[in-house]
This record gives C-alpha cells, structure tokens and sequence, in this order.
C-alpha cells in the first residue's frame, strides 16, 4: 500500500482527522441509537417469559461486548506505542480507559436492574458479572496508575505494559471465574438463560452494538483532541488551532 | 404512553437501566467536550500571554 | 572478562536480596505475622463453629496470604529505586531479566514459603483435617510464586508513583483472582472429597506462564521507571 501510515501518527496530521471522524461517527451513533431504541422499546414483542425486564438487554448485550472489546483495542494501542513508541498510539490508549471502564460500569448496572426480576436479585455471583466486575477494576488500575505518574511519556509506557499485562490475564481471569462459577453453583441462575432470541431482539442488538461502536469511537476521538491539545502544548503547530476556533464559538 | 411507561410492571428496572445509561453518557459527552474547550481555552490564553515569533504563527504543513 | 549470563545475574540478585532480608529479620517476622492475625481475626467476625470455619478456612487462608504477598511487595524495589542501586543494577553488564527474576525469587523464598510452611498450622485452627492441610501447603507452594511473579509487575510499575500502597493493591489484587480461584478451589475441592488434581494443574500452568512472562515485563517496568 502506498499510503503512509505513518503519516497519521503525529498528533499534528492527526488531530484535524479525529475532529472530522469524531463529528461524523456521533451524527451514525445517534441515528443507530435512535432506531435502535425505537426498535427496543416499542417495536420488538414483549417476551413469553420475562415480560418486558427482557429490553434491559439491548443495552446490557453492547455495553458488556464493548467493556470486553475496547480493553483489547487499548491493549492493541499500548502494544503500538511500546514497539513503535509512537506518542498517539499511546494517546489513543490513554483516551480509550475512561469510556471502556464506563462500558463496564454500564453492563453491571443493566444486569443488575435484569437479573433482580430475572433471578431475583440485584447481584448474582454470575461468571459474566463477575468477571466484567473484574475488568472494571482493571480499567480503573489503568486511569489510576495514569494519574499517579507525574511525567506523561513515562506514564504512557507504564500504562501500556500494564495493560498488556491486563490482556494476557482477561482470558485467564474468564476462564477461572468461568470455573468457578460451575462449581459453585446450582444451575437455577445463569445468564444464558436469556429469552429464546427472536429475530427483532437479535437485530435489534446488533444495531445497538454498532450504536455503542460509534459512539465509542467519536467520544474518544473527541478526548485524544483535548488530550493532545494538553500535552503538545508548546508545540508550534497547535498555535495554529487558535485561529481555527475563534474565542467566543464552540 | 402510559402503557408503555409502565413497561408490564417492569418500569422500575427498564427505566432504570436505561436512564442511568443515558446519564452517565450525558456526562460523559459533556465532561470531553468541557475538556477540549479548557485545553483549548488554556492555550490561547498561553499563546495571548507570549506571542510566539512571526515564523510560528504560519500554519505548517504536515510535519 | 566476558558479560555475566543471564544465570549468574539470577544467583547473584538472589544471594543479594536474601542477605539484604536477612538483614532485617524482624521486618520478616512481622510480615509473617500479619497472616497469622488475620487468619486469627476471622473466626472471630464470624462463629467459633467447626461447620462455618471449616467452609470458610480454604478461602480465608488464601486470601490472607495474598494480602500478606501484596504487603511484602513494596519491599521488592522500593528501597533499592529510592537509594539508588536499583539502578546501578539495571546499569551493570549483567541481563536485567536474570537480575529481576533473582529479587523476586528472594522475594517468594522470604515471604511466600514461609506463608505456605505456616498455612497448615494455621488450617487447624479452622478444623481442616490431615489431606486438606496437605492440599493447602501444596496449593501455596504452587500458588505464591506467581502472586510473588505478578506482584513484582504491579511493585515495578508504581515506582516513582504516588499513592504507592493503595495504587498497588489496586493494580495487582484483580490480577490475583485466578490464583485466588484455583488456589482455594483447591483446598475446596480435597474438603469437599474430590480430587485437587484439575486445580493444581491449572496453578502449575499458571506458574510456568508466569515465570516465562513475567520477569521481562518487570525489567520492561523497571527500566521505565528508571528513565
């Protein structure tokens, strides 16, 4: 391919790109969201058996799919940024923690409100809540040890290996709760007892899914700008960005 | 639209499932865009207080 | 004279690092200590009945030792980053893997056997009967290494950071689940009449993936820090 990659990977080339990407992917969040949740809540058929508890899942589904998927994409950026030590790649990693940990947090408050009609309880020692609990605290080891390092190019490869050190474990980590769980417990509660999948339901989570994709994508496009803004400052290039954004607009 | 408030009894769970989501998805929206507007905000105030030389205010080409 | 390999690099971190807690054996004793009072504080948040102690010791007794492990940790490097010779050793001819993996074998040899020869004392305590007590010990042989392994990761990480204990236990204690699973699994499983097999195989494996991976993480860690 002729095109040089590298190019995109100074902050400089970049940070026009994430504006543009960022504006865009929000407009495809927001229409997905919006069909997405027509289709949830008003369109799918109230189910035989859960009634209409069952619709927590349309963000339940996404959210814990995202949770899961952005911590191997912030692991993809940190491996970029140790093996290339190219800045935006770590910048990318920086960016991604705080919506994946959102992610997370999303998917145990959604299942929490699912499983209480479900199963009767808010908090079921379930190997997929679990282990999404565990993954919260990964991703809050990350942002924390981020804050904790004064120097941001140390930080950024301290955290980098961190989270490589966090990729290797999440299997391990599902696979013994995973474990665990089997073991421990009686087959009444579990959470692929979910509905039998009608065609609506699985459409319509796919939709939310890519709802949940853009959005991740645009938010942290939004966040690596003001990340770089914060870190470049000095840089001669982002005098320019001044008069991009006159005082007084948005 | 009261029927479907109501969610056949589920309100409490569908509504608060869905609503804290859309909270914390507010705040977040609101809380990058409020950093990309400090960060921005910062540096011009920085570049106000120092001018940088003629030759820095071009607008480079990449790299 | 020809660079010292990467063998001689883990004898002699470890014959330092040993001479040094050697040094400070009283540090030593309270580390140990502090396992033995939390074990001991259980019973009394909860009931002195055999039933209750005997379903609760196996996950007690681990998760004790991985608060005792996360204790020692700051001990692994802190001092040495702080005075410097962490540094002198990162800069000798010396592979800086082989140099890690020896402090951190000083590291388990005072600190994690010492917890694993002290663990079934302590499981009769909790009327854990002859093969369970066995099954613990073995479990915790198997098992602190890699709290020991991983726990350096996480110690060599948040050099130089602030808020240093609580940071650490916040990074290292998620990565400790497995360990915590198959560890107490374990001992479960023996008390329970099945075998322990499956559990200590995967503890096992878990050791060998750590002790191939972990030490270049740390040295990875460790000369960022140093930067």
């Amino acid at each position: 391919m002729s095109v040089n990659w590298f190019r995109f990977s100074s902050p400089v080339s970049f940070y026009p790109l994430a504006g543009a990407w960022s504006y865009w992917f929000a407009i495809l969040a927001a229409l997905l969201a919006g069909a997405g949740l027509v289709v949830g809540l008003v369109i799918a058929p109230t189910d035989a058996t859960q009634g209409d508890a069952y619709r927590i899942i349309f963000i339940h589904v996404p959210a814990a799919w995202m949770a899961m998927f952005i911590y191997l994409v912030m692991a993809g950026w940190s491996a970029l940024a140790l093996g290339f030590n190219t800045r935006l790649s770590a910048m990318m990693a920086q960016a991604l923690a705080p919506t994946g940990a959102l992610m997370a947090a999303i998917a145990l408050w959604t299942g929490a409100f699912w499983g209480r009609p479900t199963w009767g309880t808010y908090w079921a020692w379930d190997a997929r809540m679990t282990s999404t609990l565990i993954l919260l605290f990964l991703y809050l080891g990350v942002i924390a040890l981020r804050s904790a390092i004064e120097d941001p190019r140390r930080a950024d490869r301290a955290c980098a290996v961190l989270a490589l050190v966090g990729a290797v474990n999440v299997p391990i980590i599902y696979f013994s709760v995973q474990w665990w769980n089997t073991l421990h417990q009686g087959s009444s509660i579990s959470m692929t007892a979910a509905p039998k999948m009608a065609m609506t339901m699985f459409a319509d989570i796919l939709i939310m899914t890519a709802a949940a994709w853009c959005y991740t994508i645009s938010v942290v496009l939004a966040r690596v700008q003001a990340i770089i803004v914060e870190r470049e400052r000095g840089a001669s290039w982002l005098e320019s960005l001044i008069d991009l954004r006159p005082k007084g607009t948005h | 639209m009261a029927q479907f408030l109501a969610m056949g009894g589920y309100a409490w769970y569908v509504w608060m499932a869905y609503g804290a989501a859309a909270l914390v998805i507010a705040i977040e929206i609101v809380a990058v865009r409020a950093r990309r507007h400090r960060a921005l905000d910062q540096l011009r105030m920085s570049a106000e207080a120092s001018p940088p030389p003629p030759s820095m205010l071009r607008p480079r080409s990449a790299r | 004279m020809e660079s010292p390999s990467a063998v001689d690099a883990i004898g002699w971190a470890l014959r330092r690092d040993l001479r040094v807690a050697m040094r400070s054996k009283g540090e030593l004793s309270v580390e140990l200590l502090f396992y033995v009072i939390v074990v001991t504080l259980f019973p009394l948040a909860t009931s002195p009945s055999r039933d209750t102690l005997a379903t609760l010791g196996p996950g007690v007794l681990w998760t004790a030792a991985l608060l005792a492990a996360l204790l020692s940790l700051s001990r692994l490097f802190a001092s040495d980053f702080r005075d410097g010779t962490l540094e002198q050793i990162a800069l000798s001819p010396a592979p800086l893997v082989g140099l890690v993996s020896g402090k951190i074998a000083a590291h388990w040899l005072t600190t994690g056997l010492p917890v694993a020869a002290m663990a079934p004392l302590l499981g009769i305590q909790y009327g854990l009967d002859a093969p369970v007590l066995a099954t613990l010990a073995l479990s915790l042989l198997l098992g602190t290494p890699i709290l020991s392994l991983v726990g350096a990761v996480g110690a060599a990480l948040t050099l130089g950071a602030r808020g240093g204990g609580s940071l650490l236990a916040l990074l290292v204690l998620p990565l400790y689940a497995p360990v915590l699973i198959f560890g107490a699994g374990a001992v479960d499983a023996v008390r329970a009449g099945l075998s322990a097999a499956p559990h200590l195989s995967l503890l096992a494996a878990g050791l060998l993936l750590a002790i191939l991976a972990a030490p270049f993480a740390v040295s990875a860690a460790v000369r960022i820090a140093l930067d």
